[in-house]
């Protein structure tokens, strides 16, 4: 047989492409289910990072129905609603944020109620824009729905060793007792430039050479809390 | 495809030849220092002894599956087209490794990301198709792959262990280096951690062999 024929090498060619395309197809499909699980997985361990919780893959399940105690889903007015069939699990930030066929009133703000035996917090999902990509992350507050407990931050391609470091501790650690009203005004917290000061309950002393990524993450955080402004009011007059 | 190459002579499973396909590669015909293939992701991955590692194994993986598959229909493939064949094969492999770990490692497999898809690039792996699979049997193909697998590994690793330890003061993701050393004034080599300081690891790496194995040294 001679290999070297066209008809043979266009035969040759279509039957190695045919059968690599259903190999891959099958491994794909027959992988999914394993690889969605990962990735709820690992928002639930992000959802408990935020609280101070550090749970394994095998374990965060359990601690996640352990510790959340309530799910709640607020319109863009702050407004808590109810859809059927969406959970504030379902709702993925960044796929949300990125949409841009999605109307201001179609989008969603999950709200995670968070409670062990030193009381409740609240953790809020957030996505936004660094330097290269998508951030995101979810902060969490004390039961006053004003100073910060904890955060966590990730990014999809920020630089290495600058943006980058929005997930590390030594950032996230900064955000802890911060608070994001000033007497009953909304200011959020603002991320500052480095060398300028930054003791103010408000300010977040930023990273040197990541200045973009942490102006994205104030940028987020601002809008994202914005909506929740008038649920955290009402409801935490209403428990006072 | 030349009959020639392939001599029917009865040989044992590790004959003298086929040990050697196995132990050349770790030494004296290492893919790394010797043939210098596979050096970029040998300077992008060995910040950590733990990528190190699985990125070995990944390449472990699809180095055996692809010499494996190339050799056995390597008289079925159209020397005309067999560079896009091999990629056909070893990118369809590499893709199979990425599901797997997305579905089974997954936090190591976020930690490697874009280095999985460039194994397809990895000089070796083309490299040893051409040489070796098209035009060797299976078995040889396979312990090919295995020994330039494992040279490639073991170069990787002991980059990575360097540059973990003094670049992070840790293997394997645990810290080594105490506390106390640094409160007494010690400090992380971060220069470590920055690609050029892998390429003068595998530097010295070629120059301790070099001085240790004479016939190793170019006359020019």
């Amino acid at each position: 047989m001679d290999v070297n024929k066209n008809s043979y090498i266009f035969g040759f060619s279509a039957v190695l492409v045919i059968v690599v395309a259903a190999v891959l197809s099958f491994a794909a499909e027959s992988l999914k289910p394993m690889q969605t699980e990962n990735v709820r997985i690992e928002k639930m361990q992000n959802i408990l990072t935020s609280v101070g919780i550090s749970a394994t893959p095998a374990e965060a399940g359990e601690l996640f129905d352990q510790y959340i105690i309530d799910q709640k889903l607020l319109s863009n007015k702050g407004t808590v609603v109810d859809k059927d069939g969406l959970t504030a699990f379902d709702i993925d930030a960044v796929k949300q944020y990125k949409d841009k066929n999605l109307s201001p009133e179609e989008k969603f703000y999950p709200l995670f109620t968070f409670q062990n035996e030193e009381g409740k917090k609240y953790i809020v999902p957030m996505a936004g824009k660094g330097l290269w990509g998508p951030i995101w992350g979810y902060v969490a507050f004390a039961e006053d729905m004003n100073t910060i407990v904890g955060s966590t931050f990730d990014h999809k391609s920020e630089t290495p060793g600058l943006g980058a470091e929005i997930k590390e501790d030594f950032f996230t650690q900064k955000f802890i007792g911060k608070t994001i009203f000033e007497g009953n005004e909304f200011v959020s917290v603002e991320i500052v430039k480095g060398g300028q000061p930054w003791d103010s309950p408000h300010k977040v002393d930023g990273i040197s050479g990541g200045t973009i990524t942490s102006v994205g993450v104030g940028e987020m955080m601002e809008r994202t809390l914005g909506v929740y402004v008038p649920y955290f009011k009402n409801t935490s007059k209403a428990s006072l | 495809m030349s009959e020639t190459a392939e001599v029917k002579v009865k040989e044992p499973l590790f004959s003298k030849k086929n040990k050697k396909l196995l132990t050349d590669p770790l030494n004296d015909d290492n893919p790394i220092t010797i043939q210098v293939l596979g050096i970029c992701s040998a300077l992008a991955i060995t910040v950590q002894v733990k990528q190190a590692f699985v990125m070995s194994v990944s390449v472990l993986a699809v180095m055996i599956f692809s010499n494996l598959i190339v050799s056995l229909i390597r008289n079925l493939i159209p020397s005309r087209v067999r560079i896009i064949v091999q990629l056909v094969i070893v990118a369809a492999l590499v893709i199979l490794v990425d599901q797997i770990l997305k579905a089974f490692v997954y936090d190591v497999s976020k930690q490697l990301s874009v280095f999985v898809g460039l194994i397809i690039t990895n000089c070796i792996i083309m490299g040893r198709l051409e040489a070796f699979a098209l035009a060797n049997k299976p078995f040889p193909s396979i312990l090919d792959a295995i020994g330039n697998a494992a040279g490639y590994a073991w170069i990787l690793i002991v980059v990575a262990i360097f540059r973990e330890f003094f670049g992070s003061g840790k293997l394997w993701g645990f810290q080594i280096i105490p506390q106390s050393f640094y409160e007494f004034g010690y400090f992380n080599n971060g220069l470590m951690i920055l690609p050029p300081m892998a390429l003068i690891t595998v530097g010295i790496i070629i120059w301790v062999q070099r001085s240790r194995n004479t016939k190793l040294i170019e006359s020019n």
